[in-house]
């Protein structure tokens, strides 16, 4: 069994390690064979362990692979925990990450860097293996950094680009603020808990409820609360969550759109898994719940307006929002861990079907990425139209796809939710819904509908992609339709996370709303009337209206907003911010240390200082020095005077 | 390994008499033979002291493979040799580190070749007497005698500003050196015995504890170097030829903080635990403020010397948070991860530090320059060295699967239960680290190809291949696997930190 | 009668005039010669009181080491003397300065 699960992480490592390590002796045929092949080891895998776990409820795995080292008592091991929720964002992220690999053959096969980016991909698919498997904190954390490696790596892959070599360190520091929260955040379940492994913890947690600590003066805080919140600046930064939200737009500097896939899509969701993974400890602290529902509804909301403006203005396909992921946040902090990882299943898939799909079209415009450059596209590329088709609905939430059923349970989830903060939440969630519609519709009228903008030569190349590019929007299209349908009952409703996902009594909104669940249709009937679908109407027909029948309109609105726009098209400052505050900031204040502090005042005063008084009085001294007999000679006699009258007067 | 056989002699001896065949060979004879003598010589060295870890007794905290001949019997003075948990990973690191030195000189010394593998070869034997040295004289004898080979190493093959740098180092670390003297000396008078096993028994009364704590925490601190005794690192670093700085920062840096495990926690423990916020706030001053500090530097050597004081930090953070712990607790647990964290630092630093300064060396024997502003898209033309230059930064950076993870994960872990204010200004070191390491790759390794004479530049050769590599297979394996180290100390550091918080008055 | 602090007198005062001889000249390295040979004779005329008085013969002994010695110096010291002369054409104390800092 452990070599099994052994095999599922081990097969894209090695895979990652031969394209990576021996790239040129293998060749580009080589490389992709070798890793494709160990991501699909890895999904087969994956399927079989889902299947054995969740669908036949097979007994959860807890084991040890080997013991890292032992200090202090403590025993940090390597090993895995595969429950349901393991085993489904397993299948989730190998099948992802599948599609990905024989996608990139057609949209890399033109890049020197063909065997190093699929060393990279399957290194990513390891990373992630690990961090989702992992049955101890400290296993956790090797997938966490490992992911932000990878992500560092694949952002800069294109290294001469000045660019993408600041993004990509922008990234991995962003990342590393988070980081530092989350280590806190395990040191203090160490302390507190003297173990680093889930199952001691999750069992230790509910009598640790009333512990306080000490942090600043004489206040006494949760133990709880403060575990948590540490956890959660972790997952603020991999999840891109406000204020950490900074480095997720400048994902896009690798090869778009699978670097802005991968990270948008997967490395995201780690955020998620983790909050959802750690719910027995986040149900202990209602203050952290909050933490986290107004962090991501704050994330949302700014998004959110960010995207109705800034996102007219955008030209170039594939590139990733961010907004949807606050959503997500704010169901785990409404104890909705099932419908948010329900929806992070759901969105794994569409998500990546659009970003594919928009690969598709900018391999066929040849690496063209600027919206103006198109449109009319749907004649010469059908199943790209299809599909990408297909992804914006389940995306909006229509009815019938698999986004439709998410993202309903989380806006009933979080109207049910009785926390601080959870309305506002809820109006941001409808926000979301128009503005999504909007934008994404607008994308897709302006690419595949509308008139054909692009100049003679490209228009004559038009056709569709490979099927190497094809295959895998299809084979994501299915689920992006079908799996809500499948998912919406045994998901949220069956109990399919009992004893993977714990959630307190008080705040069970689920169970509350599985009490009037009546079945796929009825859910599906009781959405179609609601508001959210309503608003994602209205948002299509704007997008529709706006963009494809008076396009004038939009530089209207524009004029309208001038000051808010202007502040929306910096992102509210925050790259600013930080980049004079934090990275100007702190480059000063090295400066002046090493200046004033190093140079000036250890070196100078003190260290050279001492050599210099030195020299100083050495050079006062030496004046005694006259050369003359008789004046050494009389310094003898006046000393040998002194003494002998000491000795006198002393007796 | 029988208990008579004097190995340890052999490994403080053997290379010291090798230093002299090479210098005798190099005279006359041809430079090859000179080369692969001094090669020869380390890696038997190398090889003689694996035995100490396959057969070492991880049961026990008692000395291990010790050696006992008189040799001043007036003052009671002794040829005592003996290893423990602490010190038997360091002697490895020594060997180890020599060999790559040895070979990282190879072609690019070409003035007195002899001399300087002659140099490395003596101070190799030097610096493993100080780690196996069990006699106070003893100990301070080779410490001392280990500044000779480096300042000349320094002084010869150095940089422009040689005189300056190694003048500086001799004298600072010499000034500390002397107050060890007397401290040693103090403690003979008390036990009329110069044996450290015997000063760690001595009941010593609190101002002569405090005074003695003083004086050593200056000759340690100063060798760390600890905050603010530490400029003379960055000096030396940048001077010092590849060789040079390599030994300095696997090997010279660990001199002080063995000397804060062999000498001031077990002899002066209730000063110890008087004054550990002054060793904890020199501590964390150190990875906060020389970690911004490193961000300001131009210099490459600077940088990673500046590093390797911030990294350095958590080796004294990691010794002397059992002292906050054991008065909020009453009890050591926790402090033992602190401990362990903080050797398992000192091995891994040998290794991430030096490899960084052999990229650093694989970089200037191409161009002559360390100043950053002077590459920039290295990774265009060095492909290879670029990957390895990535992973030993990353390891910098202490990513999880590196080895720079493990002591600084155990110190920050350790530290919390401490105070969380200690693990808080801990792991600033996560950001900041990742600041000045990766702003350094991004400057030199990545971008557009900056010049015509980096357009120029070769990719590594089949010994630097060898040396990168074998440093990033350690740094990997022991990032995945640190049990093998952390198993041979559990003993030695219970046992250190029961005698830690038994009071000595 | 001559008293013992009569001898002793005499000797300090032959001794502050020999040192007297040694700060105050600045000239003649010979008078310094001349001085120190004072000097020493100052010592001897208290080795003899004092043996006198103390009827002990052991002093005057001494005097015989010391006239030795003086002797002895006297010859070194002119030899130094001349050579000194030789290369540097003076013998003046004040232009002797070579040991200065």
């Amino acid at each position: 069994m452990k070599g099994l699960y052994l095999m599922i992480p081990m097969a894209p490592l090695i895979g990652s390690i031969i394209a990576g390590l021996f790239g040129r002796k293998i060749g580009r045929t080589g490389a992709h064979t070798v890793t494709i092949a160990g991501v699909a080891v890895a999904f087969v895998l994956s399927l079989i362990t889902f299947f054995k776990i969740a669908v036949f409820d097979g007994e959860t795995f807890n084991g040890v692979v080997y013991t890292w080292m032992i200090s202090d008592g403590i025993s940090f091991d390597v090993g895995f925990l595969i429950d349901k929720l393991t085993a489904l964002m397993m299948v989730v992220v190998t099948f992802v990450s599948l599609m990905v690999h024989i996608y990139t053959i057609g949209y890399m096969a033109d890049d020197d860097g063909y065997q190093r980016f699929f060393s990279y991909i399957a290194l990513f698919t390891f990373s992630m293996l690990m961090l989702v498997m992992a049955n101890n904190f400290m296993q956790l954390f090797f997938g966490w950094e490992a992911v932000g490696l990878v992500s560092y790596l694949l952002i800069g892959f294109w290294f001469k680009k000045e660019s993408a070599i600041y993004a990509n360190m922008k990234a991995f520091i962003v990342n590393r603020v988070g980081d530092f929260g989350f280590l806190l955040g395990i040191a203090a379940v160490l302390m507190y808990f003297g173990s680093v492994d889930y199952a001691d913890v999750f069992a230790a947690a509910p009598h640790m409820k009333d512990m306080t600590i000490q942090i600043w003066g004489d206040q006494q805080w949760s133990v709880m609360t403060v575990i948590c919140i540490l956890l959660f600046i972790g997952a603020m930064g991999k999840s891109a969550q406000a204020p950490l939200h900074v480095w997720l737009p400048d994902s896009m500097e690798g090869p778009t759109p699978i670097s802005a896939l991968i990270h948008a899509a997967t490395m995201v969701t780690a955020g998620i898994f983790m909050v959802a993974r750690m719910s027995p400890l986040y149900e202990l602290s209602e203050t952290a719940l909050s933490f986290v529902l107004v962090i991501g509804a704050i994330t949302a909301f700014s998004m959110g307006l960010l995207g109705v403006f800034v996102r007219s203005e955008e030209r170039r396909v594939g590139k990733e929002r961010r907004s949807r992921w606050g959503p997500i946040h704010y169901t785990m902090g409404a104890s909705a861990y099932a419908a948010g990882i329900f929806h992070l299943m759901t969105h794994a898939f569409f998500k990546a079907l659009l970003f594919l799909g928009a690969g598709s079209v900018i391999i066929a415009m040849h690496h063209d990425q600027d919206i103006r450059n198109m449109g009319g596209l749907k004649k010469y590329m059908p199943i790209t139209y299809w599909t990408s088709l297909i992804g914006s609905l389940a995306l909006i939430g229509f009815p019938g796809t698999a986004g439709f059923f998410s993202k309903d349970a989380i806006i009933e989830a979080v109207w049910e939710s009785h926390l601080a903060g959870s309305t506002f939440a809820w109006i941001c969630v409808l926000l979301g819904v128009f503005v999504t519609a909007l934008y994404s519709f607008r994308m897709f009228f302006l690419v595949f509908h509308g008139e054909e903008r692009m100049d003679e030569h490209t228009k004559h190349h038009l056709k569709e992609s490979p099927k190497v590019v094809t295959i895998p929007l299809i084979c994501l299209a299915i689920p992006s339709l079908v799996a809500g349908m499948i998912g919406v009952g045994p998901l949220l409703f069956g109990g399919f996370f009992e004893g993977a996902i714990h959630v307190d009594e008080a705040h069970n909104v689920l169970e509350h709303m599985g009490e009037e669940y009546t079945g796929v249709f009825g859910f599906l009937i009781h959405g179609t009337l609601g508001l959210p679908f309503l608003l994602a109407m209205a948002g299509i027909y704007t997008a529709w209206h706006v963009y494809m029948k008076r396009p004038d309109l939009a530089d209207q609105i524009k004029a309208r907003f001038r000051g808010f726009y202007d502040l929306l098209v910096r992102k509210y400052g925050f790259d600013e911010f930080n980049d004079r505050f934090f990275a100007g900031g702190s480059r000063q204040l090295a400066k002046v240390l090493f200046e004033k502090g190093d140079a000036t005042m250890i070196d100078g005063i003190m260290v050279n200082g001492t050599a210099k008084s030195v020299g100083w009085i050495a050079g006062k001294v030496r004046n005694i020095q006259t050369g003359m007999l008789y004046h050494y000679a009389f310094a003898m006699i006046v000393g040998m005077l002194l003494l002998v009258t000491l000795f006198v007067l002393m007796g | 390994m029988a208990s008579g056989f004097p190995l340890l002699s052999l490994l403080i001896w053997l290379p010291i008499f090798g230093g002299v065949l090479t210098l005798a060979v190099g005279k006359g004879g041809s430079r090859d033979i000179m080369r692969k003598t001094a090669l020869g010589v380390s890696v038997v060295v190398f090889i003689l002291s694996l035995p100490l870890y396959t057969g070492f007794d991880t049961e026990t905290f008692a000395m291990q493979f010790g050696e006992k001949a008189s040799w001043i019997p007036a003052f009671n003075v002794f040829y005592s040799l003996g290893i423990d948990g602490i010190s038997m990973p360091l002697i490895i690191l020594t060997t180890f580190s020599t060999v790559l030195v040895v070979l990282a000189g190879w072609e690019v010394i070409e003035d007195r070749q002899e001399q300087y593998m002659a140099a490395f070869l003596i101070m190799e034997g030097l610096m493993n007497g100080v780690f196996c040295a069990l006699d106070g004289v003893l100990f301070y004898v080779f410490w001392e005698g280990m500044l000779i080979p480096m300042f000349l190493i320094i002084g010869i093959w150095g940089g422009p500003r040689r005189i300056y740098a190694a003048l500086k180092f001799f004298l600072y670390t010499f000034l500390g050196s002397v107050l060890l003297l007397v401290a040693l000396i103090y403690l003979y008078n008390q036990t009329s015995s110069f044996n450290i096993l015997d000063f760690h028994m001595a009941k010593v009364g609190m101002t002569a504890q405090t005074l003695i704590f003083f004086a050593f925490l200056i000759a340690f601190a100063v060798k760390v170097p600890m905050w603010p005794v530490h400029t003379w690192l960055p000096d030396a670093h940048v001077e010092a030829p590849t060789g040079g700085s390599v030994i300095l920062a696997a090997i010279m840096l660990k001199m002080g903080t063995y000397g804060f495990a062999r000498f001031i926690l077990p002899i002066v423990p209730d000063a110890s635990a008087h004054l550990d916020w002054l060793v904890i706030g020199m501590s964390l001053i150190a990875i906060v403020y020389i970690a911004l500090v490193a961000l300001a530097q131009t210099d490459m050597k600077k940088l990673i010397a500046y590093s390797s004081i911030a990294h350095m930090g958590f080796v004294t953070l990691g010794f002397f948070i059992v002292f906050a712990i054991f008065r909020a607790t009453g009890n050591t647990h926790g402090a033992g991860l602190g401990v362990e964290g903080a050797l398992v630092q000192m091995v891994s630093h040998g290794f991430i530090s030096g490899a960084l300064f052999l990229c650093v060396g694989v970089m200037y024997d191409r161009m002559h320059s360390r100043n950053i502003y002077d590459y920039g898209g290295v990774a265009n033309t060095m492909p290879v060295f670029a990957s390895f230059m990535v992973l030993f930064a990353m390891a910098n950076t202490g990513l999880p699967g590196t080895s720079g993870f493990v002591g600084e994960f155990m110190v920050i872990l350790g530290s919390f239960q401490a105070s969380f204010w200690y693990a808080f200004l801990a792991a600033t070191t996560l950001i900041l680290g990742a600041a000045y390491t990766l702003w350094l790759v991004k400057r030199v390794i990545f971008g557009e190809v900056g010049n015509e004479r980096v357009a120029a530049l070769q990719d590594l050769n089949m010994r630097e291949f060898v040396i990168l590599g074998s440093l990033a297979v350690l740094v990997l394996l022991l990032g995945i696997w640190p049990a093998p180290l952390v198993d041979v100390m559990h003993a030695s550091v219970n046992h250190l930190l029961e005698h830690v918080v038994t009071s000595k008055l | 009668m001559i008293a013992l602090s009569d001898c002793l007198l005499l000797g300090a005062v032959l001794f502050c005039i020999s040192l007297a001889g040694i700060f105050i000249n600045r000239k003649n390295i010979i008078i310094l010669l001349m001085a120190i040979e004072l000097m020493l004779l100052a010592v001897n005329i208290n080795f003899v009181a004092f043996s006198h008085f103390n009827g002990d013969a052991t002093g005057q002994l001494f005097v015989f080491f010391v006239l030795t010695v003086a002797a002895a110096e006297a010859a070194i010291g002119l030899a130094i003397l001349i050579l000194l002369f030789r290369n540097r054409h003076t013998i003046n104390v004040a232009h002797l300065d070579t040991l200065k800092g």
